[in-house]
Parts: structure tokens; sequence; C-alpha cells
């Protein structure tokens, strides 16, 4: 396995496919860093954390944040959708299939090679921030900043590895690429881009006025609970994920919830999450065991 | 040659929704030998072909390569066996030596002997100096080429041909034959798919026909190629100068003859066996000068047209 993993990587780095993913991340790095330029003055003084502010403050350019749930997916997406029926197609398959390797070992191979790719990518995006972030504002990162920054790292690999499982899915069960890339590309379009959401701004208020119901839908989406996650990892001062009511919040002090608060807060979401990346793994991984290698 | 059996398969069978494509197929093939699996498209050979490697289960029966089971200890079997698919594929972006080194690793060799390995394999089917080229420069032949190379990079014990020569030149498919003709010497089996007759019966010992999933006939090539001809007895063309009477009596007396015919000065000599020591000395015992003599060759035309003829 270690082999294929290393073939992948190899493989992926070479690509050009990569090449344009990365110069996509390094655009929006710097976009978020001017528009966090902009914006970080007289924000974060009441909650302290200042640093973090690099990632989640944005004005008319969106925040690294924000940049980073809409690319994520997408890079996902790309790293995924042509794993398995390419291969199948070029006859590769076939001709590492022949060799004394586990089955399994493929998928996981390649599984684990995108979800090496996909880190380094948005590691590279965040120590780029934080770099330059750094050198402009002269704040150093308390060290609650950098877990929690680094849980919001965990968390963003673990969205994007959703949607690379979502595509090598549909790369194992159709032949055709475009086939491939479209399904994933439409059900991301249809609930999972945070852009303009079908799914999070008609459908959900259309079927339920109940603001409970309708939470509980909108959490089906895999965008909507990363939102929730990271807006209560990165925003120390975010409170709640349901509903709050007036007296719920009369009285309430505006003073930053402790990093284990913030956890509790947002442990749900992580586990759904992950839960929702092991589904799609695990599906994958059985279609493709059961896959018959046919004399075509 | 060898009389262990390294491959054979028991009532192997398959079924694709419902229709079957290989029918309780029975073949034995001995170690060290060329062995031909022919018969028309869709006959079921690339399927039991991958029934032999475990890469496709089978319905019903098994299938035995060097005493492992195909499908319960397949990876015991693609350690030893190569597998040269009819439709290959290399990563077209890497260069040939990148491509047989990932084979080489997935085969757990280590460095050195992967190096090592790849050089003189790739020496063998002549790519050494293009050996650091993308492969997506090559041609089909160089790809073909470069396919035997892969087969042959993990040192295997039993190769499968699907189709060794397709798309080569005639100088590459001569050069592709001769090195498969020289690996049973090297200590290797191989087992090869082809449509071409004519290669078939240059370099395989014995052949397995196949025709909608069943077996046909199985054999060595020089019994089956008599069978087809003559019923299984030989065929003896013997030229004198003067084709007596008398001359085709006695030769027709000698034991084992089963018939004389004269044609001309030619005498067309059924035997049960290869007599043409016993022929020549009555011929020249007889006084009469003896110009030529040959046993007739058979073709593989002939087989394989007489078993699809009857099927």
């Amino acid at each position: 396995m270690i082999t294929i993993i290393r073939k992948e990587l190899a493989d992926y780095f070479t690509s050009i496919r990569c090449l344009i993913l990365f110069l996509l991340v390094v655009v929006a790095s710097a976009a978020a860093l001017y528009a966090a330029q902009q914006g970080i003055r007289g924000t974060g003084t009441e909650s302290g954390f200042i640093f973090m502010g690099l990632f989640t403050v944005g004005g008319a350019i969106p925040s690294l944040a924000t940049f980073i749930a809409l690319l994520v997916p997408v890079i996902g997406i790309a790293l995924g959708f042509d794993a398995i029926n390419n291969e199948r197609s070029t006859g590769t398959l076939n001709r590492i299939l022949s060799q004394p390797i586990y089955r399994d070992s493929v998928i996981n191979g390649k599984f684990l090679a995108g979800m090496i790719t996909l880190a380094i990518m948005i590691f590279a995006a965040m120590l780029l921030v934080a770099g330059y972030g750094l050198r402009m504002i002269g704040v150093p990162p308390a060290a609650e900043e950098i877990i929690r920054l680094f849980i919001y790292f965990v968390a963003v690999v673990i969205y994007g590895a959703f949607w690379m499982g979502l595509a090598i899915l549909f790369s194992i069960l159709f032949r055709s690429l475009a086939v491939s890339l479209l399904c994933p590309l439409a059900i991301w379009i249809l609930i999972g881009n945070p852009v303009f959401n079908p799914y999070v701004s008609f459908v959900v208020p259309a079927v339920t006025d109940s603001i409970g119901t309708s939470l509980m839908l909108l959490r089906i989406s895999p965008y909507w609970l990363f939102a929730e996650a990271t807006a209560a990892l990165l925003d120390p001062l975010f409170r709640g994920l349901g509903i709050l009511t007036v007296s719920d919040t009369t009285g309430m002090l505006l003073r930053p919830l402790s990093l284990d608060q913030s956890l509790i807060l947002v442990w749900p979401q992580l586990t759904a999450l992950i839960c929702l990346t092991v589904i799609c793994f695990a599906v994958s991984y059985v279609v493709f065991m059961r896959q018959e290698i046919r004399a075509t | 040659m060898g009389k262990n059996i390294v491959l054979e398969t028991r009532d192997l069978t398959k079924k694709y929704d419902g229709t079957t494509v290989v029918d309780h197929l029975n073949i034995h093939v001995a170690e060290n030998e060329v062995f031909g699996l022919l018969g028309p498209n869709g006959a079921g050979k690339t399927t039991t072909i991958l029934m032999l490697l475990g890469l496709t289960e089978p319905a019903s029966g098994s299938a035995r390569v060097f005493g492992f089971d195909s499908t319960r200890e397949s990876l015991k079997v693609k350690r030893l066996t190569g597998y040269l698919p009819e439709r290959l594929g290399f990563y077209e972006n890497l260069t040939a030596r990148q491509n047989l080194r990932f084979i080489a690793w997935l085969n757990n060799m280590s460095d050195e002997e992967a190096e090592r390995q790849i050089d003189q394999v790739l020496e063998e089917v002549g790519l050494v100096e293009k050996a650091d080229t993308a492969v997506r420069k090559f041609s089909r032949g160089m790809k073909q080429r470069l396919g035997i190379a892969d087969v042959l990079v993990k040192k295997p014990r039993l190769v499968i041909l699907d189709e060794p020569t397709a798309g080569l030149d005639p100088e590459g498919i001569n050069q592709i034959l001769d090195l498969i003709a020289g690996l049973p010497k090297m200590d290797t089996t191989v087992v090869m798919c082809s449509h071409r007759l004519y290669e078939v019966q240059r370099i395989c010992h014995s052949i397995a026909i196949l025709a909608n999933g069943k077996l046909m006939v199985e054999g060595a090539l020089d019994d089956l190629g008599r069978d087809a001809l003559a019923g299984g007895r030989y065929r003896i063309e013997v030229e004198t100068a003067e084709a007596s009477p008398q001359l085709v009596e006695i030769i027709g007396k000698i034991k084992g003859v089963n018939n004389v015919e004269a044609e001309g000065n030619f005498l067309h000599v059924t035997t049960d066996s290869d007599l043409r020591a016993a022929i020549s000395k009555a011929v020249v015992d007889n006084g009469v000068a003896l110009i030529q003599m040959k046993v007739q060759e058979f073709s593989l035309d002939d087989i394989y047209k007489r078993y699809f003829q009857e099927g």
C-alpha cells in the first residue's frame, strides 16, 4: 500500500491539475490576507483573539475561512473524480490488480494519498496566511489559538475527504469521466456550496416553518455541519448552534468561550462530518471490492 | 520437457448474467512448455485467464496454479505469475523505467534488485534506449514490447500472455516470438492466447481450443496435427526415380503401413508411426533411386478448421 501511496503522491505532485489547485489556493490565501489587512483593525479586541482574525476577518473580499469552505470541496472532487475509472479505462487497473497486492490497498492508497495532498494544500494556505499575517500585524498567536486553528485544520481535511470520497465513489460507479465529475459537482451545487445553496435557501424553508426542524434538515448538508463547526472553532464568542431565545441571550456575558466549551459545542458536528466521510469511504470500498473484473 | 503440471483447471465454470461464458473447462499445462489457448472471439479465453489469476471468481469448479488455489490464494498465484492483458495500459506520463519500477515495487523487490531486473528485461525486449522516455511517446509496438518487459520484471515462473503480438510489425513479431519461445529454457512456463495460428504453431508445444466456453480439444500440437490430417496416422510422401507396382506392393507389406498410393513417381504412404527408415531401405533394396521423402506437414489451420467444422 505504501508503494501505491508513494506513486499516487508522485502523480499528484507532478500533475498540472495539482498545480492549478495549488495556484488557486495561493491566490485565495493572498486575497484573504488582503481582506484581513483591511478589516482586522479594531476587531478581536473584545475577545483577545487577534491572530485568529487573520483567518476569519473579511470585508468586500471574503476571509480565508470562507475561501476554504468554498474551495475545499472543489479540491476534493478534483482529486478524486477520476481515481478509479481513469485507471480502468487506460487498462492500468488490471495491471496493478494482477500484481501480488490486496485489492483494497488500491483504494486505500488512493484515498490516503488524496488526503495527504489535500492536507498539504490546506496547511500551506494556512501557513502562508499565518506567516505573512504575523509580519503584518505583529501579534504572535496564543497557544489556544494554535490549538483552535489545528482543530480547524483537521476539520477542513475531513470535510475535503468527504467530498473526495464522494467523488471516488462516483469514479467507481461510472466509467465515464464526465459523469463522475458532474455527479459530485451537482451534489456540491445543490447542498454543499456556501455562496448560493438551493438546499439551504429554498428547499428547507419551503418544507418547514419550524426553526428546530429546519435546523435538523440543514444539518443533513455536510456544508452546514462544516460551517457550524468551523464557526464555533474560529470564533470563541460564538455561543450557540441551536435556537437562542431572547431570554437566553439577555444577561449573557460577551466573553469568549474556553477551548473545551467550544469543542463541546461543535463535537456533534465534527462527529457527524467524520461519520459522513467514513460512510462515503465505506460505500466506495464495498462497491470496489465487489465489482467484478470482466473481459470486455 | 517437464511432466509436472503447473496449471490445471477442474470443471471451471463462469456465468455472467445467466449466460455460461466458461463451461466446465479442464485444461492442464505442463512445466516449462509453451501452451496455446485458442478460440474465436468470445470463446471465454480472457475470462478463463482472469479466473486463473483470481481476478474473477468462478461460479463453480476450481483452478490451481503451482498448487495454489486461484481464488483463495490468489496473492501467491499472482506472485509467481505474470499477466499481459490484451488491452495493456501504462501510466502515460511516466517513463518506461518508472512504469516497470512501480511493478517491481508492488512485488516487494528491493531497489537494487528492481533496477537490475529492469535493465535486464529492457535489454531483452530491445527498449534500452527508450528507458527514460515517457510512455505516451511510445508507438503501439513499443508499448507491446514494454508490456512483455512488464510481465517479466517480476521474474515469474508462469506468464500468461493475451495476444502478445497484437499491433506489432513482422519483425517485431519475430523478436517477441523468439523471446517467448526462449522462456521455457529460463524455467518459465508460458500460456498464450492468439488468433494467429502460424504463431501458435511456431512456438507452442501444446494447445487447447475453446469455443463457446467449452473445451474442444487439448493436447500436444504434433498429435493433434496428425489427428486432424490423417486420423492420427503419419502421411509420408516418397519420391522415387521410378514407382513400379512391385515397389508399391513391397512397401505395402512393411509392418505398420496402412496404405500406399502411387501418383506418377510419388508414393503416398499412410503409416501408424514414422517408418521413413524402413521405407527408404525397401526402396533402395529394390534397386530404385530414392529422390526424396518427407513426413507431410500439417498446419494448425487444419486442426482449427476441423474442430470448427465439427462444432
